[in-house]
């Protein structure tokens, strides 16, 4: 009983501690690429330090929807993080279904998101929301044909069991579908997470922004909640992505913790990669790489079937 | 018991118009009688359907009657009951709703025959919905088909609202058409017209037969994608409270229809399911990408109201493949799920409806992109919308989630048959969760376009919360959307005597839903993020009061210097992308100038979109057929006593022909 409640207070630490430091490591890769020294790999939580210590400006225009916005993100983002198995281990959360309370809270999350940018009645914000609903209802069908893979190849609708010990015996009986299911939410993760070649995350007051150009009138200490509740999210995909492509079901319940967190930051490495590597879309472009990913999940659950 | 209670509601709800009728065109005193009456037989009805709910149905009620096959014959069972109870609070809420909102006064020349009509109505669904033969159901079908054409023709002094109560009359009669030619199919598979004798024969021809007629008659009704031509049109010009009730109860009614015929078949063929979760996935999809493409706020929240239909046909699918397989587990679930999301339709729906209503009558206009900034001038209201809004998304912490849970289940447990069956699960999950994101996206573009941000065309200046008439049934519906989802641990017990009366044993025992779907575990989510939410929401403003930040600025306008409320992003270009990735369907008609030179002239941009199935499809079809059959006009001459002759005539060649 009481190593549960270690596992349990393991995942909830690394879910509130870990994020930033992806997003440190990332800046890192991407400065080694670019030649410079870049940030120190900290860096996110001096920032979300600073920004707490700030005041804030309001517009006129706002209502409490504004406010509303950063505060509804943190929490369904966390909510979400509790039903995402760490490093092969149960999930806080987990029962039947559970994948759609994942899926629907990050939805409740977007939608006081957005509602909170159009409540500055800013064109900017406008079209930043305009583009986050709109890549995310292409993202959702590649989420739930990763699903519906997972579900079937382990013969259970939690996420815990559906990225537990089935998926190691998975890759020796199905690869191609198991492989296939990675690589879209991989692309899922980027365009959720606003990365290249989805958008830049370091860019602002570009006219093809989709994140930053939300939160454009939040500072201080909200806006720290939002920096924070997008190293979350990112946090989240990523362990997803890893519970299809680095099983550790089978390391050991010990040993499993350190190797999540290294294959937590070599993903971390990998998207910095992947943003050195790239160049951000053209906007149009951008709807037939999230077709293309929710396509290719698509086979991996038509490949199961037969 | 339970069934007098039904017929004593049914004779009050008919006759409560009546007594306005004989009144002088101004005074209040009839509709507030009609109120109270409606009131009284919603509490009868609501009675009776609770204490079935509670205690079991006590069988049929019936008497011997002239017309033949069959006798007369009523019966409250859990099925009935779930769709009275719904007739009953909606009917009951809306009508309180309109005694502010269409009050006499105000509309001197058809107040006194919308609340007559409004009471027939209600009074035909209820017996609908109890009716268990053949005759009986029809007559209550034509009654409510007539009583609904009258409440959508409200304004019937409006080409606008004449056209689109044509489209529906159509549609309506071709519905009725369809039922006459199931229900003698059905009397001349089994040789009786009573309901209840309806073992549906096993797979041959014609059950099939019976089940894609009925599947027309009832789809018209309940506005499945493709028959949905007469709903948009129609809720959005009936006035608010009537497109809450036709909505949230009278498509409901062809649902029922289907629920009943899909109930009487024991063993169905896999492809009924198969097409009930095709169409489903259909209306979801193209349903809510109509919606999208929407301006006017009370048609895009029809055409969600065909996304809904959608969601709850995919139940339906599933339970329906569950009764071909024999698996009690995907019964209960796509049955529940279903049922539920009647439910759930029902009250979200209305509380949009509503809420749109209170916007329409302080600004006076349905168009979404003339409106903005109106929360600040009506919080009550924008907060009930925001409750609904969230609720229709399927969104934790509210009801819509409940009964998509259950359906999602039930199409994911369908991957353990594998081959075609698991194809059509593992293509219509996705297709909802499609839904649920469109949902997302047209739902965050209406309220933010309406309720957030600055005024854009229209003064709002003056616009306020509407009086206590018509917010508290708007706050009674939140708080039903909200109990839904806290309390669905306990609802699922409503839900298993559901279950039962659809199945009928055909499946065997079936487990209660508490233990198919974690439905305990949802509520406690669902109350633990709205406790945080409210935790943080509070710690939040204690923060700001301390801090006491003020707002003395406008919003970041990038430098530019005069910026106005124009300049906002308008609903249309919020929705411009996800319209255009859906072109193939919703075939948008856009009008934009052709500029030249430095300083082009004035000029303007349109864009709009149809129905495709309407406008593009049959408009021209049918005024092709009307050029065709203009030689056959003479027969139509207007007058009473040629109709009549034509009827004897009918009448005597049928019984020559016997």
């Amino acid at each position: 009983m009481i190593v549960l409640y270690v596992h349990i207070a393991t995942h909830l630490v690394l879910v509130l501690l870990l994020p930033p430091l992806c997003l440190g490591v990332i800046a890192k890769t991407k400065a080694l690429f670019a030649g410079r020294v870049g940030p120190p790999l900290l860096q996110p939580y001096y920032d979300l330090a600073r920004l707490m210590k700030k005041g804030m400006v309001l517009s006129r225009t706002t209502t409490w929807v504004f406010l509303a916005g950063p505060i509804v993100g943190i929490v369904t983002t966390l909510l979400a993080a509790l039903f995402v198995p760490l490093g092969g281990h149960a999930a806080p959360l987990s029962f039947a279904g559970d994948f759609v309370l994942f899926a629907y809270a990050l939805g409740l999350g977007r939608f006081f998101t957005v509602a909170a940018a159009l409540d500055t009645g800013s064109p900017f914000e406008g079209m930043g929301g305009a583009r986050e609903v709109t890549f995310s209802c292409l993202a959702e069908p590649a989420l739930f044909f990763g699903f519906l893979v997972l579900a079937h190849a382990s013969g259970s609708y939690s996420l815990s069991d559906m990225l537990g010990a089935s998926v190691s015996s998975t890759w020796s009986t199905a690869s191609a579908s198991l492989a296939a299911v990675a690589l879209s939410w991989f692309v899922v993760l980027l365009a959720e997470n606003s990365r290249i070649p989805f958008d830049d995350p370091n860019t602002h007051l570009e006219l093809t922004m989709i994140h930053e150009v939300m939160v454009l009138d939040h500072s201080g200490p909200l806006f720290g909640v939002i920096l924070y509740g997008a190293a979350v999210k990112l946090f989240v995909f990523g362990a997803l992505v890893l519970g299809v492509a680095a099983p550790l079901a089978g390391i050991g319940p010990w040993a499993s913790w350190p190797v999540f967190v290294a294959v937590s930051l070599l993903l971390a490495v990998v998207i910095g990669v992947v943003e050195s590597v790239m160049a951000r879309l053209r906007l149009p472009q951008v709807p037939s790489l999230l077709v293309a990913a929710s396509l290719l999940a698509a086979f991996g659950a038509v490949l199961l079937v037969r | 018991m339970n069934e007098f209670l039904l017929i004593a509601a049914i004779v009050l709800a008919g006759l409560a118009g009546v007594p306005g009728l004989f009144r002088a065109r101004e005074g209040h005193a009839a509709e507030r009688l009609f109120v109270g009456v409606i009131t009284l037989a919603g509490v009868l009805a609501g009675t009776g359907a609770i204490g079935t709910l509670a205690f079991g149905s006590s069988g049929a009620l019936t008497a011997a009657w002239p017309v033949p096959g069959g006798q007369l014959a009523v019966e409250v069972d859990a099925i009935s009951a779930m769709f009275v109870l719904q007739i009953a609070v909606l009917a009951v809420l809306s009508a309180w709703y309109g005694l502010e909102y269409w009050p006499q006064k105000a509309h001197p020349t058809n107040g006194r025959k919308l609340r007559a009509f409004y009471g027939v109505a209600t009074a035909a669904m209820l017996l609908l919905v109890i009716a268990r033969n053949a005759v009986l159901f029809l007559v209550a079908w034509e009654v409510m088909a007539l009583a609904a054409f009258f409440l959508f023709t409200t304004e019937d002094e409006k080409p606008k609202v004449r056209e689109v109560g044509f489209v529906y009359l159509l549609a309506a009669r071709g519905g009725t058409l369809c039922l006459f030619a199931m229900f003698a199919l059905l009397a001349a598979a089994s040789g009786t017209l009573s309901m209840d004798g309806w073992p549906l024969a096993l797979a041959s021809p014609l059950g099939n037969a019976i089940f894609i007629v009925g599947l027309c008659g009832f789809g018209l009704k309940a506005g499945i994608m493709p028959l949905h031509i007469w709903l948009p049109g129609a809720h959005a010009n009936a006035p608010s409270h009537i497109s809450a009730l036709m909505s949230g109860v009278l498509i409901k009614m062809g649902i029922y229809g289907i629920v009943r015929l899909t109930a009487s078949c024991a063993l169905p063929p896999l492809w009924w399911g198969y097409v009930l979760i095709g169409l489903g996935a259909m209306s979801g999809v193209l349903g809510v990408g109509f919606a999208i493409g929407q301006h006017d706020i009370k048609r895009l929240l029809a055409y969600h109201s065909v996304e809904n239909i959608g969601i709850i046909c995919l139940g339906l699918g599933v339970a329906v493949l569950g009764r071909s397989l024999g698996r009690p587990e995907l019964v209960a679930l796509g049955i529940a799920g279903a049922l539920l999301h009647v439910w759930n339709h029902g009250l979200f729906k209305a509380l949009l409806f509503l809420s749109a209503g209170s916007v329409v009558h302080a600004t006076g206009t349905r168009e979404i992109d003339r409106l903005g900034g109106l929360w600040r001038r009506m919080p009550r209201t924008g907060l009930a919308f925001l409750v609904g809004a969230v609720a229709i998304c399927g969104l934790p912490p509210l009801n819509g989630l409940i009964s998509e849970l259950m359906i999602y289940l039930g199409l994911f447990q369908t991957s353990s048959e594998g081959g075609g069956t698991w194809l059509a699960g593992a293509l219509a999950a996705p297709a909802l969760a499609i839904v649920g994101a469109l949902a997302v996206a047209c739902f965050v573009k209406v309220f933010g376009a309406v309720f957030l941000g600055e005024a854009r065309t229209v003064d709002v200046e003056h616009a306020h919360d509407p009086g206590r008439a018509m917010l508290v049934p708007m706050a009674v519906l939140a708080l039903a959307c909200l109990f839904i989802a806290l309390g669905a641990p306990l609802v699922s017990h409503v839900l298993d005597t559901a279950v039962t009366a659809w199945a009928g044993g055909s499946v065997g025992t079936t487990a209660p839903l508490n233990a198919l779907a974690p439905l305990v575990w949802v509520s406690a989510t669902s109350a633990a993020l709205l406790l945080s939410l409210l935790f943080l929401g509070v710690r939040l403003g204690a923060y700001m009061s301390r801090r006491e930040f003020k707002k003395e600025v406008g919003t970041w306008d990038c430098g530019y210097a005069a910026p106005t409320a124009r300049m906002q992003y308008t609903s249309s270009s919020f929705a411009a992308t996800l319209v255009g990735l859906l072109a193939w369907a919703l075939r948008p008609d856009t009008h934009a100038p052709h500029l030249q030179g430095a300083f082009p002239a004035t000029s303007t941009f349109a864009s709009h979109v149809p129905d495709t199935v309407l406008d593009r499809g049959l408009r021209p079809v049918f005024s092709v057929a009307a050029r065709v059959f203009m030689w056959l006009r003479f027969v139509q001459s207007g007058n009473i006593h040629l109709y009549l002759l034509y009827i004897l005539g009918t009448l005597v060649v049928l019984l020559l022909w016997r």
